[in-house]
């Protein structure tokens, strides 16, 4: 599987000086299978600019949105592929408890949020709901779960001739455990994880900002090395980084971090335009 | 072991900030999880009893009614809760491992979770004063 992250800012798209290694677009992942099939993980800003390099041929293209946050669908209306005729749209997402993704969708996909409406939109659109459970899609095996952040969320674990991705780039699993990891069991998101030949995790906080932002959703990065540690990934990526955090202060955390906690796993900065190949 | 899902995670977490005494079941009825406060009703721990299977349960403390004849199973909230996944309140007496008899009054409902997922049922309880 060929990873590449084309945006790896969380919350609000920051574009700037301070952000130019890292990057200032918000999520979006995209992931190449063996049979070239490509998976798209979430629509934030940088869902743009992966629309412009796709092949103007392709015909079916999958979404596979986490929730419904502003910062990981406001670049769906700007992805190409969506504004033309016979391409074959299918977007996964959770439904809440009394409305649908597409009810849902529709709140941010039409006006005043929006001046086009979701009927509008050329290419032939699917909705499929998902709050857990396992799915196929070509060549990749989804599973998905509910993990903890505000409002319905899931994480997905992908995978591909015996090898897996995980992306939990929206999760808390330390909200209200008095010492964490508590253990695999009592862990959010542990069994998507587990194992993982790469693991996407939200790492948006110092653990000094965490303990003013308990059950804003997000992780410290601490927290987000030791879920890593406690699923035994192979290799982590920090994601969803804090508008507010430059690449001088990314640098210096994650560094300090992998210092601190001499994690057993690799760990590559997410930083937007990393191509990451799992699997040969 | 497996993980649980994240609607009976989060129960777990709020039920430990919380002072009233709280019981989290599974499907089948077995305790997975109870708080520090049910902790003081049971005699036992969680940390060192872990999860407690329905049929043990039965055995940790006596249910009666107001006459000190023993409830049957079906009658009790939780296990409405469970079987018919819907809330349920009542009072009733337990004899827990100290010996006291005590009366309770107990309301369950059930974890009904996205998709309409069943995943059990969450019993809260207090003493009702004599």
């Amino acid at each position: 599987m060929k990873v590449s992250l084309w945006g790896t800012r969380g919350s609000l798209a920051t574009p700037g000086p301070e952000t130019l290694e890292f990057g200032g677009n918000t999520s979006c992942v995209a992931i190449e299978g063996s049979e070239d099939t490509i998976i798209v993980l979430d629509a934030g800003t940088g869902i743009r600019k992966l629309g412009q390099h796709l092949p103007d041929t392709i015909k079916r293209v999958y979404i596979l949105l986490t929730h419904l946050h502003m910062d990981h669908l406001q670049g769906l209306p700007f992805f190409a592929p969506l504004r033309r005729e016979g391409v074959e749209v299918h977007i996964w997402g959770p439904a809440s408890t009394t409305r649908g993704l597409r009810s849902r969708l529709l709140r941010y996909l039409s006006p005043p949020l929006f001046p086009i409406s979701v009927r509008e939109i050329l290419s032939d659109l699917h909705f499929h709901e998902l709050p857990s459970g396992t799915i196929g899609i070509r060549e990749f095996e989804v599973t998905a779960q509910m993990i903890i952040h505000p409002n319905p969320t899931v994480g997905y674990c992908i995978k591909d001739q015996g090898h897996a991705v995980t992306y939990l780039p929206d999760h808390e699993p330390a909200l209200g455990v008095k010492s964490f990891p508590i253990g695999e069991d009592w862990t959010s998101g542990y069994k998507l994880a587990e194992g993982a030949d790469l693991l996407i995790h939200d790492s948006q906080y110092t653990i000094e900002e965490y303990e003013q932002r308990v059950g804003f959703g997000h992780s410290c990065l601490n927290h987000a090395f030791r879920f890593g540690q406690l699923t035994q990934v192979k290799e982590f990526v920090p994601f969803h980084h804090d508008p507010a955090h430059t690449d001088q202060m990314l640098e210096s955390m994650i560094s300090k971090t992998v210092e601190d906690l001499q994690p057993d796993y690799v760990v590559t900065p997410g930083k937007e335009g990393t191509v990451i190949n799992v699997g040969g | 072991m497996a993980q649980k899902e994240i609607e009976v995670i989060l129960a777990r977490q709020l039920a430990e900030y919380l002072a009233l005494p709280i019981f989290i079941v599974d499907p089948n009825g077995d305790l997975i999880y109870y708080n520090e406060p049910a902790e003081e009703i049971l005699g036992s721990r969680f940390e060192e009893t872990g999860p407690i299977s329905a049929n043990n349960l039965a055995g940790i403390f006596k249910t009666l009614d107001q006459d000190g004849t023993p409830l049957k199973s079906s009658k009790l909230p939780l296990v409405k809760a469970l079987v018919n996944k819907q809330p349920s309140h009542g009072s009733l007496w337990i004899e827990g491992l100290d010996g006291k008899l005590r009366k309770i009054a107990v309301t369950a409902f059930p974890i009904i979770g996205q998709a309409q997922r069943f995943l059990g049922a969450i019993a809260i309880f207090w003493e009702v004063p004599k």
